[in-house]
């Protein structure tokens, strides 16, 4: 069978499948809103705890590997592979960083015994339960999508070196540079919300 | 295209793959069509028989062939099986699969792959739900509806249960999407929008609700998760969480997915009226709307689910009146599939008789929605049998025989083999009759004040549940004769022929049954798709 090939419709299911990722962590931003807007002081208190410094630092580590991502796109465009293989490897490295930082970041505080299910925690009030619950799921799923991430931008690079992604034919970096920008779209919302609203 | 050609059908041609791989490595969409429907048809058998046992318990009051807990599980995994496994992906993903291609002029679906790979992810959810209910600490018990906080108390195996539901899910996600780039995509030349066929038309609406629904019950049924692993009180009063709340983000899905399960069987009826009354279909441009209407309204009507769980009045009156509206669209279809038949010259064939009882049994069930539509009437029938009922009449009434009408439509297209009507339709008689009365007497007794759930019951409602018990049998039996006279006609069947019913879509002017690549050549549309000479 001839190969067929539409690379418009395959952004277009990228898309879509980027519209059910939206509406996953939607779910979540409604809960959050709720519980926000039925434990609004326990909320501010807990939001104290969280290292804003850590979550600036991992802000910018993002949007700057979203941005080596999309460079990435215009290299493979003008035909430079070695460049596009260095702004991939560099956005994958980014991503790696995020983690670093969440891992030093999570590991604090689960050396101060705030972790869902501690005996600390179930002291608290009950907003401020909600709060670190929330935290570490939505965070925790998120990190779960850079890895993900992570992976797929593997596949990506490969496919780069092996050439079967070409200045032709690159609809398959610009999905994986679109799921990045997801990824780090998601925690441009996370990061005011559980850091910033204080 | 008009004459057989000597190439191999997709049957014949296994592209080199031999014996179970040519099937379960194919990624041609007629191949995976059959998957579903093998699958699908198994998961129906055992759904059946789970709910067939309840029968069994109900017959008579007290505790005849099982204990309360036995049964808290067998309405569980009935639900499990019934709703995530058979009704929603059905017939999408059998018919779907099998047809939207060849019905929208394309070789295969936008991403082969992508579909099988759906398929894998359907078979690994539905291996976890048997595994949920066989292995561990015993059958989950909570309902299919995991409702908190018991879903995050109970101690039996509720954890894959749930991620069965969310791997579902996904499998359901993929499909979706895969349908609306297809549809989009990879349309005829000349077949606009309004010149595509109405099963494509509502498979189209269905996979928007997949699409934008299921992400809400996956993300709802992970918070479960979270709360049974790590104390997350997300529905926990006690953790400061809310139970209502759960309730609100199941049904923001799970409502939805009604519309997942009627869509495309309002849109299989759409096909086999025309085809047998032998005239274009009336009012083609308000059914391919109404359908787009319902995905859109349905999604705003979750809470009718709830009017005595706790919400304020205007929240009620809100959704109830939102009830009402979304059943317009619904009866503008019955009106145009009646109209289509009003002076047709109308062929009596096994798949008309499946189509006009559907007609039949989903007004009674849409009516009886409105019943629990209504704020007041609802308070006095919730949670009782009747709501049991209203929805079989809805979901096995509507999409089941839905499901009959369009495989006793397109099974010799498929398999290229006539099963014998007269035996089809003897039993289609023996079901219907079944049917009726299994679930009628639910109605009765529902209103009369029987629970639904109860494995055990008051002597007053003998009557009713030992008719039902014996509908459930009749129903078993034509169900089973009606697999048998298929499965009979591989072997000793006519050849069907290229259009053996005198339909005028795209999948009858294609071999029986068809090559691997569908079309020799890609055809190019020039007229309405309903148009008989």
């Amino acid at each position: 069978m001839e190969e067929h090939r539409d690379d418009i419709g395959s952004r277009m299911g990228m898309w879509i499948f980027i519209f059910t990722e939206l509406l996953l962590f939607g779910g979540l931003f409604l809960v959050y809103a709720i519980y926000r807007n039925k434990y609004s002081a326990d909320f501010h208190t807990a939001a104290h705890e969280l290292n804003a410094f850590l979550g600036a630092l991992n802000t910018v580590i993002l949007l700057v590997s979203s941005a080596t991502a999309a460079m990435s796109i215009t290299a493979i465009q003008k035909g430079n592979k070695k460049l596009a293989l260095w702004l991939v490897g560099i956005t994958i490295f980014m991503a790696f960083l995020f983690l670093v930082n969440k891992y030093f970041e999570w590991g604090h505080k689960i050396h101060l015994g705030i972790y869902p299910g501690s005996e600390l925690l179930l002291k608290m009030e009950q907003g401020e339960l909600l709060f670190f619950g929330l935290y570490y799921f939505m965070t925790g799923l998120h990190v779960f999508h850079i890895i993900v991430g992570m992976i797929i931008l593997t596949v990506v690079m490969v496919k780069i070196n092996s050439e079967s992604i070409n200045s032709h034919n690159f609809v398959l970096l610009e999905n994986g540079a679109l799921y990045w920008h997801l990824v780090d779209l998601i925690w441009i919302f996370l990061f005011p919300l559980l850091y910033l609203i204080t | 295209m008009e004459t057989q050609k000597s190439h191999l059908n997709y049957i014949e041609d296994t592209q080199g793959r031999k014996g179970i791989f040519a099937w379960i490595l194919s990624t041609d969409h007629k191949r995976i069509g059959i998957l579903y429907l093998i699958s699908i048809t198994t998961f129906f058998l055992v759904g059946g028989l789970l709910g067939g046992l309840m029968r069994l318990e109900l017959a008579a009051p007290g505790e005849t062939v099982m204990d309360a807990q036995t049964y808290n599980g067998l309405f569980t995994v009935h639900g499990i099986i019934m709703i995530f496994m058979v009704v929603i992906p059905g017939l999408g993903a059998v018919f779907g699969n099998f047809f939207l291609p060849i019905m929208i002029g394309a070789r295969d679906v936008a991403f082969p792959k992508l579909n099988l790979f759906s398929w894998y992810l359907y078979m690994t959810g539905a291996l976890l739900a048997v595994y949920s209910q066989f292995a561990g600490t015993g059958a989950p018990d909570t309902g299919w509806t995991f409702y908190a906080p018991y879903s995050t108390d109970s101690s039996t195996n509720v954890i894959p249960a749930v991620f069965a539901a969310f791997v579902l899910g996904f499998s359901s996600i993929l499909t979706g999407l895969n349908f609306i780039v297809t549809i989009h995509r990879m349309r005829a030349p000349g077949m606009t929008w309004f010149r595509m066929p109405l099963f494509p038309w509502s498979l189209y609406a269905t996979a928007w609700i997949q699409v934008l629904a299921t992400p809400i019950v996956g993300i709802t049924l992970m918070m479960i998760v979270a709360e049974r692993w790590f104390q997350i009180g997300f529905f926990d009063p006690a953790l400061g969480g809310d139970p209502i709340l759960y309730q609100h983000l199941f049904w923001i899905y799970s409502h939805p997915a009604v519309y997942i399960m009627i869509l495309p069987a309002m849109g299989v009826i759409s096909e086999i009226i025309p085809t047998f009354v032998k005239k274009a279909v009336f009012g083609y441009k308000a059914i391919a709307l109404s359908s787009i209407a319902i995905a859109g309204v349905g999604y705003f009507v979750w809470g009718h689910h709830m009017y005595t769980s706790g919400m304020s009045g205007t929240a009620r009156w809100f959704f109830s009146f939102l009830t009402f509206i979304v059943a317009v669209p619904s009866a503008i279809k019955v009106f145009n599939w009646v109209s289509t038949m009003y002076k047709g010259s109308i062929d009596v064939r096994t798949p008309f008789l499946y189509a006009a009882s559907f007609i039949f049994l989903f007004m009674i069930g849409g009516l009886t929605g409105l019943v629990l539509g209504s704020l007041a009437s609802d308070v006095h029938v919730h949670d009782t049998a009747f709501v049991v009922a209203h929805f079989h009449y809805i979901i096995f009434g509507g999409m089941g025989f839905s499901f009959f009408a369009a495989i006793h439509y397109w099974w010799p297209k498929m398999f290229g083999k006539m099963y014998n009507e007269f035996k089809a339709n003897v039993a289609w008689l023996i079901v219907f009759i079944g049917f009726n009365v299994l679930y009628f007497p639910q109605f009765i007794i529902g209103i009369q004040g029987m629970p639904r759930r109860y494995f055990d019951y008051l002597p007053q409602f003998h009557t009713g549940h030992l008719i039902s018990s014996i509908g459930a049998a009749i129903l078993l039996t034509g169900i089973v004769m009606m697999i048998v006279n298929l499965m009979k006609s591989r072997k000793n069947g006519n050849p069907a022929g290229i259009n053996p019913w005198g339909g005028v879509t795209l999948e009858w002017t294609v071999p029986t049954p068809p090559p691997v690549e569908n079309f020799d050549e890609i055809p190019t549309i020039t007229e309405h798709p309903y148009t008989f000479d």
